[in-house]
């Protein structure tokens, strides 16, 4: 120990300290590898396992025939694993106790999520935009003799992979905001589950794609994911507005709801 | 330094802390005393700006603590024993919050030799003994080398070694000029360890003395407690029938209370899971 120096330190804490502390809670949990590390062998897996099972399509389905969309099938299971971690990174922090050192660092709420936000949307839009192209490539590669096989410069195609890695960037943000909605891993988990895999199904089966056209998960497989858009679902670029409006959405009112209550 | 002023926190109907005003300075360790349940803790998070006051504030160093500007290095916190993931490192959460706090990584390895937890370091904090949680929170409360600290009930699930340990710790931080506030249950530890006495019932202030003052007239630290808190106990068990007699006067349960005491603090571990 050392003396108390009376002189203030200079300076002030802000969001980079916040970032930086971020960035080595996620990396210091093993969690966060085998998660990602899931993610990138399940979507692959799907892609080939989708393309080597697509089949040479009839004449009259071959102008509709979007390969690139059976490629990127997995981002269905890769949006689930994105989506949880999302939500711990913030639920952990209040079931472990953890959350009363992190706001001891950084008291300002609001500096604190941003800091998650930004640090496991840079990782996640990183980790989705690699495994969307590793498993285009894998994919196509897989596709049998005869099947019209996609190139990344054909129409469409490169911005659909684009917008499905981002997607999983986005599903990530969506994760933290629920978690700091709720605070609670269980409620967050459903909720997000029930967002993205049970509303729009339960949708979809009553009033068709109407209003299902409008849950994450069918704009990203309807909208996104496409290189020939669909008609009755949103646009890509319209579907991607729709997601980041639903992100800011969440994280404003998360942040606001954390900066309200006690901790 | 640590000022509260006009303190009040309210959940719902009942009121966790009223009109609360008092000074911790520095140079001393300050002991924060009252019963279960006499706000003790609220006021602490408080000051630490976890609960929002619904009325009058607490400042450390002259600033709400969302206020300063290098909150790790200016106060120093250890409220619950487990504040930290499970799953992380006591090396990783340390230098977590060295990031955070704009605190030089080499500090990580100094607090936790000073601790005792350097040959443990790189475990899951998940595995530790409650003994050496709170040694881990200890760490991270000295990892600023802040000028002013804060512990609730450091020493639950210490062995003795370790409750002598944060004695002398405690004092040798006041020493050097820091404030110290320290809360505790455990009067005869509070009588060896601390200077000056904030007393609190039912979320009001009872006394702000020292433990010399409290302590005159040939009176125990623990019967001048229970004279001060005896009307403001939300939380007490009944008498023990061989004790009943006893229980009346407060000069005759001082042994016993002592003896129970003793005991308990002579089980390490015993609020381990």
């Amino acid at each position: 120990m050392t003396a108390v120096t009376a002189t203030a330190p200079t300076g002030h804490h802000g969001f980079a300290h916040a970032a930086r502390m971020e960035w080595i809670k996620l990396r210091s949990l093993r969690s966060t590898a085998w998660a990602l590390l899931l993610t990138v062998a399940g979507m692959v897996a799907i892609g080939v396992v989708t393309m080597a099972n697509t089949k040479v399509p009839s004449a009259d389905k071959a102008a509709a025939f979007d390969p690139t969309n059976n490629v990127l099938a997995g981002v269905a299971l890769g949006q689930l694993v994105v989506g949880v971690l999302g939500v711990l990174v913030v639920t952990g922090e209040y079931t472990s106790g953890s959350i009363r050192s992190t706001l001891a660092a950084i008291p300002d709420r609001r500096t604190l999520l941003t800091a998650k936000a930004a640090v496991y949307g840079t990782l996640t839009l990183l980790v989705g935009e690699a495994v969307a192209l590793v498993t285009f490539f894998a994919g196509r590669a897989a596709l049998a003799d005869g099947v019209p096989r996609p190139g990344i410069g054909d129409p469409g195609v490169l911005r659909a992979v684009l917008m499905s890695g981002a997607y999983l960037g986005l599903i990530g943000l969506l994760g933290i905001g629920i978690g700091a909605l709720t605070r609670h891993t269980a409620s967050a988990i459903a909720t997000l589950v029930g967002v993205t895999f049970v509303l729009p199904a339960v949708n979809g089966g009553i009033s068709g794609p109407t209003v299902a056209k409008f849950f994450p998960t069918m704009i990203a497989g309807n909208s996104l994911a496409v290189a020939k858009p669909v008609s009755d679902m949103l646009s890509p670029w319209t579907g991607f507005a729709v997601l980041c409006l639903y992100v800011a959405v969440v994280l404003g009112a998360g942040a606001r709801l954390l900066a309200r209550r006690d901790a | 330094m640590i000022e509260v002023q006009g303190l009040t926190k309210r959940y719902g109907p009942t009121t966790a802390v009223e009109a609360l005003s008092f000074e911790v300075r520095p140079g001393a360790v300050t002991g924060f005393l009252g019963p279960n349940g006499s706000g003790k803790s609220t006021t602490m998070r408080m000051i630490m700006g976890l609960d929002r006051p619904d009325e009058g504030k607490a400042l450390v160093a002259g600033r709400r603590y969302g206020e300063l500007r290098w909150p790790l290095r200016e106060v120093g916190a250890l409220l619950e024993a487990r504040t930290f993931h499970p799953g992380r490192s006591a090396r990783a959460h340390l230098t977590a919050l060295a990031a955070g706090g704009g605190i030089r990584p080499a500090r990580v390895d100094e607090v936790l030799a000073a601790v005792g937890l350097s040959g443990v370091a790189g475990r899951r904090a998940g595995t530790y003994s409650l003994g050496m949680a709170q040694r881990l929170g200890i760490a991270a409360a000295l990892l600023g080398d802040p000028g002013v600290l804060l512990f609730d009930e450091p020493v639950n699930g210490l062995d003795p070694e370790g409750v002598r340990w944060i004695r002398e710790l405690m004092k040798s931080l006041a020493a050097e000029g820091r404030t110290v506030l320290l809360s505790s249950h455990l009067i005869s530890e509070m009588a060896l360890t601390a200077d000056h006495l904030v007393v609190i019932g039912q979320g009001r202030l009872l006394a702000d003395t020292t433990v010399r003052e409290l302590t005159t007239r040939g009176r125990s630290l623990e019967e001048a407690f229970f004279a001060l808190t005896g009307a403001s106990a939300d939380y007490r068990g009944a008498a023990h029938p061989t004790y009943r007699g006893a229980t009346a006067d407060h000069q005759g349960t001082a042994a016993d209370h002592h003896e129970v005491a003793s005991a308990i603090d002579a089980a390490p571990e015993r609020n381990d899971r």
